[in-house]
């Protein structure tokens, strides 16, 4: 089965994933188990490119300070964070604040 | 985009018009906003700074520093908004500069390009090599990358300003936001420049003599909402790095700031506050004296007549004086920048030489050099 989400690097962060902003991923994981710590998880794994790029987008094990979570365009600290519960069709933007003046 | 139909909580409602769900969470006051109240609040600040500072006159042209990046656009789109919204009767242009680095300015000079159309403001691009004949390539080829950001910072305000000048007009406006300027006060405690404390805060500069007036209507403004900004506007943003990264220091003092602010979001504010209400005692010039040796020391050169006789200049000159080279507001007899290219020439003729090659083929060659490195 498995959980359809869109992931989106913005701001320059798709310097992780050889420029390539939009990624369709499948979670392996069932709904309702899932949570966005999961999605970090699985990016890490199976999104960025090169392994040595990690530290560009996670710091002590979540996401580095600098980079915006958006769940569905909505601030991720609004929505639970890390324990934010995955659903189907949830759309993830990290964009890089840090990223050329 | 999926527009999912949720029933909204009431904790999730914006805390401004209850109506709408929050979206944002402001770093200054923690409030959640919906989109609409976000960007009403957003707008507001800006224009009750620009009032509160009085930055701007009826009738005045001023031109907008813009890069292509997020600050930049966002404020070329903030302020033709509130310069129609409440009727400022400015004249915005927007003034680029091509530092002539490959890779990296060609492109982001395309989105100015494209915002020239979309804000349908004038444009002005002045560029390094035409300015001064180096690009700055040349000048990483030439002197490494590590000072780029020096060279290139000190060449950007003399660009900026002779681009204005060029346009007639006297104020330019920076996209710089709150956390670059608590980013700089970091950076001047941690080196012990307390002499640039003071300038590094002011949302107004303008070095006497000078008609260039400098402002940062951005001064109060996060980056979050800016980025946030130019994401819920859609707007058209450049975000590539610059080929010469940004200098180690404050690279590690932009990431050390970054975490501080994401256990108390707040310290972006607290730091510039602290960095304008910081009063320098007397020790001032003991600091100063300390600091002199590393710096450069052209200002009391000797200088040899036309009859042979040497005078030694002393670096008495003030504010308002004029380089001898250029002609560019300086305090010293010789402004930053021709010191700065002075020695760079130095060393593109003495790789003339030992490269035997024509003058573009040495530069081209070091960087190709340089490159392999890599
Ligand atoms: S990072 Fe440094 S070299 Fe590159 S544009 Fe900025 S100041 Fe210039
Ligand atoms: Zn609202
Ligand atoms: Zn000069």
């Amino acid at each position: 089965m498995g959980i359809k989400i869109k992931v989106e690097f913005l701001g320059g962060l798709d310097v992780i994933s050889s420029g390539v902003r939009e990624h369709k991923c499948i979670l392996p994981l069932e709904e309702g188990d899932a949570t966005l710590k999961d999605v970090i998880q699985f990016i890490t794994k199976n999104v960025i490119t090169d392994p040595k790029d990690i530290p560009v987008f996670i710091c002590d094990e979540t996401v580095r300070p600098g980079i915006l979570v958006l769940i569905n365009d909505t601030d991720w600290e609004l929505e639970g964070g890390e324990d934010y519960v995955v659903e189907s069709g949830d759309v993830f933007t990290f964009t890089s604040t840090l990223h050329g003046g | 985009m999926v527009e999912k139909q949720k029933k909204i909580k009431p904790g999730a409602l914006c805390e401004l018009c209850h109506g709408r769900k929050a979206v944002m969470k402001r770093p200054k006051n923690l409030q959640k906003l919906c989109k609409e109240c976000f960007y009403n609040v957003f707008e507001t600040e800006i224009h009750n700074t620009i009032v509160g500072h009085e930055l701007f006159k009826k009738g005045d042209r001023v031109a907008i520093g813009a890069s292509g990046g997020k600050d930049s656009t966002v404020l070329a789109a903030v302020l033709k908004t509130l310069n129609e919204r409440y009727n400022y009767g400015v004249e915005l242009v927007l003034l680029s500069i091509d530092e002539g680095i490959k890779g990296y300015r060609d492109d982001s000079l395309a989105t100015v390009k494209r915002n020239q159309k979309q804000y349908e403001m004038p444009l002005e691009i002045v560029s390094y090599k035409e300015l001064y004949d180096w690009s700055m390539d040349e000048i990483v080829s030439c002197a490494g990358i590590r000072s780029s950001c020096t060279y290139c910072g000190v060449l950007r305000r003399q660009a900026l300003d002779r681009g204005a000048a060029k346009l007639g007009i006297d104020h330019v406006v920076t996209g710089h936001n709150a956390d670059d300027v608590a980013e700089t006060v970091l950076m001047n405690i941690l080196r012990g420049d307390t002499a640039r404390l003071e300038s590094s805060c002011s949302i107004l500069t303008q070095s006497s003599g000078s008609p260039i007036k400098r402002s940062k209507p951005f001064k109060y403004t996060y980056q979050k909402e800016i980025v946030l900004y130019a994401h819920y506007k859609k707007l058209d943003y450049f975000s590539t790095e610059c080929s010469y990264a940004p200098e180690a220091f404050r690279g590690t003092a932009r990431e050390l700031l970054k975490s501080l602010e994401s256990i108390r979001p707040s310290c972006i504010m607290d730091i510039i506050y602290s960095g304008e209400h910081l009063v320098l005692g007397q020790k001032k010039k003991v600091t100063q004296q300390r600091k002199k040796p590393n710096k450069i020391k052209n200002d009391m050169e000797q200088e040899v007549r036309s009859d042979g006789s040497i005078k030694i200049k002393q670096n008495e000159t003030k504010d308002g004086n004029r380089c001898e080279k250029c002609g560019y507001i300086t305090s010293n007899r010789i402004c930053k920048a021709c010191l700065l290219l002075g020695g760079l020439e130095a060393n593109r003729a003495k790789l003339d030489i030992e490269g035997n090659t024509a003058v573009d083929g040495a530069a081209k060659l070091t960087r190709t050099l340089e490159k392999l490195a890599f």
